[in-house]
């Protein structure tokens, strides 16, 4: 279940497909999704609105409508108004797995073809398709990298939310390091957010005279953290390491900034690969559903451009 | 444990400075409380590069909370603060990199003032709202917390405003790290908002009218005092405190994000608080402000540089500390 894989489960596809008409064939696409209430989810909403965008010029009859909202009731409302309107499929990130699984349970019983971002649903028999990051993996990848690079040497932490995302990675982190020379000499949360990073972080350096290494698995954390150090003047760090991949901390390790040699991959662009396999499903006769887990990517200097997005809002 | 134990040290040092305000001297004590402390969890606590940091750091909230002092001793109330600081600072932001005027250091002094500009009228739509609609501050800051919020996220495409020119960056940076006489920077404008809130406060007719109008509407009102002036006029300080307080925020990092100035709002009203205002109005605290300020932004540091307390606690123990600090306060006000 952690690997890449794409599961081949229920290949049989609508029977009034036919090649002769694929590319005519009227189909419409809603794709549900937060509103961009941080650099992550504003990803989500730039992707989506580029996928459709695309999309649409590839399939002429396909029309995607992408609906964004502030919260879970008020994503359980657009879902209701999205399916009066009318859809063959829904793509959505739903805010919260536990609020929104009996809302796109309705959703479901309409016929409509369910694919799921990011957030698993409490009860998986809902979805046909689950597109998600690899949270565990986004630690581990951390981790080793540092244990290889390093081989010994004291660590700190800065993490997110106490939520099971956090906690995974954080997992995923901890048994990479196992029984390795790398001590980790404190965890804090920074709650994802700049500001609060810049503090913990200077307060880490005030705590602890010597530190190697900085893991703080998002990159909004790592501006604040990269600019307590510089603020500092301390040397002794050596490396930061962020996630997620964010076009400013992406154009570092593309251009070989020796603080951010890499970046872990947990891509906002995962709502655009989960809008084209279910596309591919009307259009393309091909299976897809199953759970599709994007890998945490190692990004270094050498294929930063691939997930270079100049224009991305992160 | 430690906590009983700085609470009667606190009360036994008090009664040497009987002939003192006292309850002005409260937040004071509490602070010199928190010291002790924050010595015994960890020597580095005391080193003047962390003092400092932390001082430095309380620099935003401080300065909000001078505002903040105005408004709720008027009897007012406002929760847009935080929302308003992402505001300004987005504006300000996008102005800088609009290069509308030939020099980094004509355009840094230019986008200073229309940060005021834009903190003085965000707190004036506040005011006019709330004094001609004649609606609760709490509904119409609520509002304004979500409207300026909005924009925010909308001018920022969802993710975040950075300053585009390195060269007016460099040049900006040196107002939250730069040092005069040995402070830094941000502390000094602390101290220069301080005199000048006190000043206007405490010696002015029109700091009499925002007490007389916090601690009695209708008898100010028959005084003479044109209390709807008085009341919208500290929403527009407000205001143009919430800009000072993004001129010091945007060098540092050099950017506004969506989560820009969150819960702000909270911590302001904290701050005004321990620093001894009412929040039923009548009573005005500049300087307990400005400690309790520094206090809030003390306990965040004590928890971090302590060993003892789990990451999931953090929370539990600030908000226990701050209950404590209330409850010297409250002690020490009895006895009065």
């Amino acid at each position: 279940m952690r690997k890449l894989m794409i599961g081949l489960v229920g290949a049989a596809l609508a029977s009034t497909m036919t090649f002769a008409y694929a590319q005519d064939k009227k189909v419409n696409i809603a794709v549900s999704i937060p509103a961009a209430d941080h650099g992550w989810t504003g990803g989500v909403v730039y992707h989506a609105e580029r996928a459709a965008k695309l999309l649409e010029k590839a399939h002429p009859g396909l029309k995607i409508t992408v609906k964004t909202s502030p919260d879970g009731a008020s994503q359980a409302n657009a879902l209701e108004d999205l399916t009066t309107q009318g859809m063959d499929a829904l793509v959505t990130l739903p805010h919260n797995s536990d609020e929104l699984t009996d809302p796109l349970r309705q959703v479901k019983e309409k016929g409509i073809f369910v694919t799921v971002v990011d957030r698993a649903l409490s009860d998986p028999t809902v979805q046909d398709l689950y597109v998600a990051g690899n949270n565990p993996e986004l630690g581990r990848v951390a981790g080793t990298y540092l244990k290889d690079t390093l081989k010994t040497g004291d660590v700190v932490v800065i993490r997110g939310l106490p939520i099971v995302i956090d906690e995974e990675r954080q997992k995923g982190f901890d048994e990479a390091i196992a029984g390795s020379g790398i001590k980790v000499l404190d965890k804090q949360f920074g709650n994802w957010s700049r500001d609060d990073a810049f503090k913990v972080m200077q307060d880490y350096l005030t705590k602890f005279p010597k530190i190697d290494a900085v893991w703080c698995q998002d990159d909004d954390m790592a501006v604040g953290v990269l600019e307590a150090i510089s603020q500092a003047k301390r040397t002794d760090i050596k490396i930061v390491i962020g996630g997620a991949g964010m076009k400013d901390m992406i154009k570092r390790v593309a251009d070989g900034d020796t603080m951010t040699p890499i970046n872990v991959l947990y891509p906002p662009s995962m709502i655009a690969t989960a809008m084209e396999l279910t596309v591919a499903n009307f259009y393309d006769q091909v299976p897809v559903r199953g759970s599709y887990i994007l890998d945490a990517t190692l990004v270094t200097k050498d294929n930063a451009a691939e997930f270079y997005f100049p224009d991305s809002p992160f | 444990m430690s906590d009983t134990s700085t609470n009667t040290d606190t009360r036994g040092a008090f009664r040497k400075l009987a002939d003192l305000d006292k309850t002005a001297v409260a937040p004071f004590l509490a602070l010199a409380a928190l010291f002790v402390l924050g010595a015994l969890i960890n020597p580095n606590f005391l080193s003047i590069d962390n003092l400092l940091n932390v001082l430095t750091r309380s620099s935003f909230i401080a300065i909000i909370a001078v505002g903040a002092t105005f408004v709720i001793s008027a009897g007012g109330l406002d929760l847009s603060v935080g929302s308003m600081a992402a505001l300004v600072a987005g504006v300000m932001l996008l102005f800088l990199n609009s290069a509308a005027i030939d020099g980094d250091m004509a355009m840094l002094c230019v986008g200073v003032l229309v940060a005021i500009g834009v903190g003085a009228l965000a707190g004036l739509l506040n005011g006019a709202v709330i004094t001609i609609g004649k609606i609760e501050p709490f509904i119409v800051t609520l509002g304004t917390m979500a409207i300026f919020r909005s924009v925010t996220v909308w001018l920022a495409d969802g993710g975040s405003i950075a300053m585009k020119s390195t060269s007016m960056r460099a040049l900006f940076r040196p107002v939250y790290t730069g040092t005069f006489i040995g402070l830094p920077i941000p502390v000094w404008i602390i101290a220069i908002v301080g005199i000048l809130a006190a000043f206007i406060l405490y010696k002015t007719s029109f700091g009499r009218h925002v007490i007389a109008v916090g601690s009695n509407e209708d008898v100010a009102k028959y005084s003479g005092i044109h209390v709807n002036r008085v009341r919208a006029m500290t929403y527009v300080l407000q205001g143009i405190c919430v800009a000072i307080a993004v001129v010091v925020y945007i060098p540092r990092l050099g950017a506004a994000t969506t989560t820009t100035g969150m819960l702000w709002e909270l911590q302001a009203i904290t701050a005004v608080v321990i620093g001894g205002t009412a929040l039923r109005g009548g009573v005005g605290r500049i300087w307990g402000t400005i400690c309790g300020a520094f206090m809030l932004e003390i306990v965040g540091n004590i928890m971090v540089l302590s060993n003892i307390v789990s990451e999931y606690l953090i929370g539990a123990v600030q908000g226990t500390i701050i209950i404590i600090a209330m409850l010297v306060q409250r002690t020490l006000q009895r006895k009065k």
